[in-house]
C-alpha cells in the first residue's frame, strides 16, 4: 500500500475529479491519494465521487484558498 | 441464476437521464453512468469564481443523479476530441454555436467505444421526441443512432414506446411495457415519473447545461475566431469567456477585465501568459489583454481600465503594464468616460 499525491490546483470542477478517477485508475485498493486543490467546489464533488464509487475520504483540511482531501482507495 | 445485462447511462446531471437510469434500474438492469465533460459545462466554474456566488450551495449534479440511484459515475474528459465538434458540425448550429446533435452523436459514439471495453449490453439516454429542437426530434433520433454506430443498442426509455423495438426489448433484457411514450416539450409526464420516484431537488436548468447554447457565450466565441482568423480555441481560451466584461476596443485586441474580486482572483492565474494591467493610484480590477497591443493600444486599454476602477472620476489614474518575461510600464492616463466606450465594444 502506498501514497501518492495530485496537484489539482487552479483547475476548475470537474477537472480535479476528472484527475483523481484517472489518478486513482492506476492505485491499487487500500492505497491512499492525497488532492491539492483550489476550487471549493472539489470540496463537495470529491468526497461526492468517493461516495459513488466507493472509496473513503479520510480527511478534509481547509487553510485559506488551499483544500486537501486524503482519501483511500476502495475495492473495485 | 445469469448475471443481469448491464447498461450505461449517460448522465447530463438533469431530470431526464436521472429518471430514463432510474426506469432501467427498476428492471434490474445494472446500470452505470457515463457524464461527458467538453469544457462548455455550465455548472461548477463561474460558481467557483464569482465571489457573489460563492455562498451558493455547489454541487455536481451528475454526481447527485449518481448518488440518488446508487449508481458508479465515470466522468470522461473529452476536451481535446470535441474541438472538432464545435468546429466542423456536420449537422450545424442551433440558434447559436450550440452542435446539439453532432454533440449528441459524439457523446453517444463514445458511450458506444466504453461499452465494448467494458463488456456492458446497451446505452440509454433521457432523450424524449420533441423535447429539443435540433438534437430530440422524431427525425434526428434515429440520425443519432446510426451516426453514433450504437444503432439497435441505443434505447430511450422514456419514450421508447414511440420508437421501434431496440435490441434490449426484442430480446427481453427489458419489458417495453414498462418503458414509456412520452413526447413534446412539457415536462409534465417527466415531473410526475419523478414525484412517483420519490425525486425532489433535481436540476431543472432553464438554458440547458452547455455554455453553446449561450447566446452572449456564443457572440464572445464567434469574436475570437474571428479576430484570429481561424476557427480554433484552447481550454484557457474558452474558460476565460465566461470569466469577467469582454471589451474590443481594436480588432487587434481585447480587454477582459475582472469584474469583481473572484474574478480578479482567477484572472491572476493567467498573469503569466498575458500582458495585464492594473491601476496603482486606486483600487480597480485586474485587466488581461488578449491579442497583439503595440503602445498605442495600450494608452486606450489603459484609460478603459481606468474608467472600471475605483478612480473613474479621477483627472488621472496610475497604471502599471506587465507584459510576459516580467518588462513592466508605467502609465498615467485620464480615465474614459463611460459614455465614450461604444456600446458595440462590449462582447
Amino acid at each position: 500500500m502506498s501514497g501518492s499525491e495530485l496537484d489539482a490546483r487552479r483547475m476548475l470542477c470537474p477537472m480535479p475529479v476528472i484527475r483523481t478517477q484517472e489518478k486513482v485508475e492506476q492505485l491499487q485498493a487500500g492505497d491512499t491519494l492525497t488532492v491539492f486543490c483550489s476550487d471549493p467546489g472539489a470540496i463537495h464533488d470529491i468526497p461526492a465521487w468517493c461516495r459513488v464509487n466507493g472509496h473513503e475520504v479520510l480527511d478534509i483540511q481547509q487553510q485559506g484558498e488551499e483544500i486537501t482531501i486524503r482519501l483511500r482507495v476502495g475495492e473495485e | 441464476m445469469s448475471e443481469p445485462r448491464k447498461a450505461v447511462a449517460l448522465i447530463s446531471g438533469g431530470l431526464d437521464s436521472l429518471l430514463a437510469a432510474k426506469v432501467i434500474q427498476e428492471q434490474g438492469i445494472h446500470v452505470e453512468g457515463i457524464n461527458f465533460y467538453t469544457g462548455f459545462c455550465v455548472e461548477g466554474h463561474t460558481h467557483a469564481i464569482r465571489k457573489k456566488d460563492r455562498a451558493r450551495p455547489k454541487r455536481n449534479n451528475a454526481l447527485w443523479v449518481a448518488e440518488q440511484l446508487g449508481i458508479k459515475l465515470h466522468i470522461i474528459d473529452i476536451i481535446e476530441e470535441y474541438k472538432d465538434v464545435v468546429i466542423n458540425p456536420k449537422h450545424g448550429y442551433g440558434a447559436n454555436l450550440n452542435p446539439c446533435l453532432d454533440c449528441k452523436v459524439f457523446m453517444v459514439q463514445k458511450a458506444r467505444q466504453w461499452i465494448e471495453a467494458k463488456g456492458f449490453d446497451f446505452i440509454i439516454t433521457g432523450e424524449v421526441i420533441g423535447q429539443r429542437p435540433m438534437s430530440q426530434r422524431k427525425d434526428t433520433l434515429p440520425v443519432i443512432s446510426r451516426e453514433s454506430g450504437a444503432d439497435e443498442l441505443l434505447l430511450r426509455p422514456l419514450c421508447a414506446k414511440n420508437l421501434e423495438p431496440t435490441r434490449p426489448e426484442r430480446e427481453g433484457w427489458v419489458d417495453r411495457d414498462r418503458l414509456h411514450g412520452f413526447e413534446g416539450r412539457t415536462r409534465k409526464p417527466q415531473m410526475a415519473l419523478a414525484a412517483s420516484f420519490g425525486f425532489e431537488d433535481y436540476a431543472q436548468p432553464a438554458g440547458g447545461c452547455c455554455f453553446l447554447t449561450d447566446k452572449q457565450y456564443s457572440h464572445k466565441l464567434a469574436d475570437l475566431w474571428k479576430a484570429r482568423g481561424e476557427r480554433r480555441y484552447e481550454l484557457d481560451d474558452i474558460m476565460l469567456l465566461k470569466v469577467g466584461r469582454h471589451i474590443r476596443p481594436r480588432p487587434n485586441f481585447k480587454m477582459i477585465i475582472g469584474r469583481e474580486e473572484g474574478e480578479n482572483r482567477f484572472l491572476q492565474g493567467y498573469r503569466k501568459q498575458y500582458t495585464h494591467m492594473l491601476t496603482t493610484s486606486h483600487p480597480g480590477p485586474l485587466v488581461l489583454i488578449d491579442g497583439d497591443a503595440g503602445p498605442d493600444d495600450l494608452e486606450l486599454a489603459a484609460q478603459i481600465t481606468a474608467r472600471f476602477s475605483q478612480g473613474r472620476d479621477a483627472d488621472s489614474v496610475d497604471i502599471e503594464v506587465h507584459i510576459p518575461g516580467g518588462e513592466v510600464h508605467s502609465l498615467q492616463v485620464q480615465p474614459m468616460p463611460g459614455a465614450a466606450i461604444p456600446r458595440d465594444w462590449y462582447l
